[in-house]
């Protein structure tokens, strides 16, 4: 929705934003599938 | 006092979740509280209650400075909320550092609990009406990213810490590094919250408010919501749906062992803890899933399925539970999507009551019913089991009772969804040329 007048600028810096938080939140979802699949092989 | 940062031309709004989630992911670790619990005990010489101190002050004082620094947060805009926010949260985990080294654990319940709760508080209110103004056709989206976030942040910080205490060592020294690296690195990681958050110009609010499915028309301010019946309505409906996934969440482990300990496959310790993760999972999911979902559907709807649906739910488990395994399971999955889900979709269900113009505010007062809620779920879950123990009960019997309380505020939660009506006008803030022709007929 944003008037966006640099779209490529502004696209990196989204692409970094998501990323900073995506990386940690990708962790901890993995950390989790690991231990939620103890529920099917413990 | 600061004033709010308003974007440049061009800022893209999907600038904001990942602002919003920097701050949630970051302030969610209060939910992984429990990894400190087992060293603090060993080097500090605790018992379980005195260890539980720091995190139970700490949501004692998320829901005292939401519901009082929600007008503050309004006022200063988003950029002050989380520079509060990660001072506090950070400075609690520096403070907690020094308590641990010199030994101090009334340092530790300080700063913890008292000066990282209050982090706690404004960071979870302050990016969910910069949030709304950016998306007023997609609101519920956009609070459950950030909301599902706060979820999200405990399944970060769980592995996290443990990793980092058993490289430290669980003594005082080892457990002071841990803090002061927590702190740190939560401070660096918000940073990118407070750097990136703006609030929309008003041509941005103007193109967003027109796009299909954003309807800007009430606005109501937080002192005159609290006076309305829809607020209590809708604390009621949180209050019992929280209530009723925290009946579950808090007795997972034991509940899945209990209700299958006479069959032919009894659940193991590993697989309850698998379970509970899976729990987890369900939460987070619940956060977006449905919340996103209310844009579609509608936010009394929505409720109408997390109440309604949700003692179905537990009478499902309380009657079939303990004859089928996937059973059980799928049920409580249930739950605990419907228990995220009415975290995240209630800011949108705000706005859609009382707009835009102090919905953080308002939304800080409302969290209220989750501290209740919080006393209220264990207590109700765990005295029953207790007593029904003592009366020589086992098996899926411990719990009856608690699943035919946990129906009974499911059914008061939907009854007060539906007493839900649009606002009387008497309410709302008046329009710019409302209050003008208001002032020139008082001059006149």
């Amino acid at each position: 929705m944003s008037n966006d007048s640099s779209p490529r600028d502004r696209r990196s810096l989204i692409v970094l934003a998501w990323l900073w938080v995506g990386a940690p939140f990708a962790y901890g979802v993995y950390e989790l599938v690991q231990k939620a699949s103890r529920l099917f092989h413990g | 006092m600061s004033s709010p940062p308003v974007a440049p031309t061009g800022w893209s709004r999907w600038l904001v979740p990942p602002a919003a989630l920097s701050v949630h992911l970051a302030i969610g670790q209060a939910y992984a509280w429990s990894v400190f619990k087992p060293p603090l005990e060993s080097a500090l010489h605790l018992d379980g209650t005195q260890s539980a101190l720091p995190f139970q002050l700490a949501i004692v004082m998320l829901g005292l400075s939401a519901a009082f620094g929600g007008t503050l947060v309004e006022r200063n805009g988003p950029r002050w909320a989380m520079t509060v926010a990660l001072v506090c949260f950070s400075s609690g985990f520096l403070i907690s550092a020094l308590g641990a080294e010199t030994e101090q654990y009334w340092l530790i319940v300080l700063g913890y609990g008292f000066v990282g709760g209050i982090g706690l508080g404004i960071g979870y209110i302050s990016p969910v009406s910069t949030l709304i103004k950016w998306f007023p056709d997609r609101p519920g989206m956009a609070t459950g990213i950030a909301i599902m976030g706060f979820g999200g942040g405990a399944l970060i910080a769980s592995p996290w810490s443990a990793q980092m205490l058993s490289s430290f060592g669980g003594d005082n020294d080892g457990i002071a590094l841990a803090f002061l690296v927590h702190g740190l690195s939560y401070a660096v990681f918000m940073t990118l919250g407070v750097l990136l958050v703006r609030v929309p110009r008003p041509e941005d609010r103007e193109k967003t408010a027109s796009a299909p499915g954003a309807y800007e028309g009430v606005q109501v301010s937080a002192r005159n919501a609290v006076r309305t019946p829809q607020f209590w309505c809708l604390w009621i409906v949180l209050c019992m749906n929280v209530t009723a996934g925290i009946g579950i969440l808090e007795k997972a482990a034991p509940m899945i062992t209990d209700f299958f300990a006479d069959s032919s496959t009894p659940v193991s310790a590993s697989a309850a803890a698998g379970f509970v993760a899976l729990l987890s999972a369900a939460n987070m999911a619940g956060r977006i899933g449905w919340s996103s979902t209310s844009d579609l559907i509608g936010r009394k709807n929505i409720y109408r399925v997390y109440l309604g649906v949700g003692a179905l739910m537990y009478l499902l488990i309380a009657v079939l539970g303990d004859s089928s395994k996937p059973l059980f399971i799928l049920c409580a999955l249930v739950i605990l999507s419907f228990y995220g889900g009415g975290f995240a979709t209630v800011p949108a269900y705000l706005k859609d009551l009382f707009g835009t113009y102090e919905v953080g505010a308002i939304h800080g007062r409302l969290l209220t019913a989750w501290s209740l809620a919080g006393v209220l779920g264990p207590l109700i879950v765990n005295w029953i089991a207790d007593h029904q123990k003592d009366a020589g009960k086992h098996g899926p019997a411990l719990y009856t009772l608690s699943f035919g309380i946990m129906i009974g505020l499911l059914v008061i939660g939907f009854v007060a969804n539906e007493l839900v009506r649009p606002v009387h006008t008497r309410f709302h803030v008046p329009a710019p040329r409302e209050a003008a022709d208001v002032e020139r007929q008082q001059s006149a």
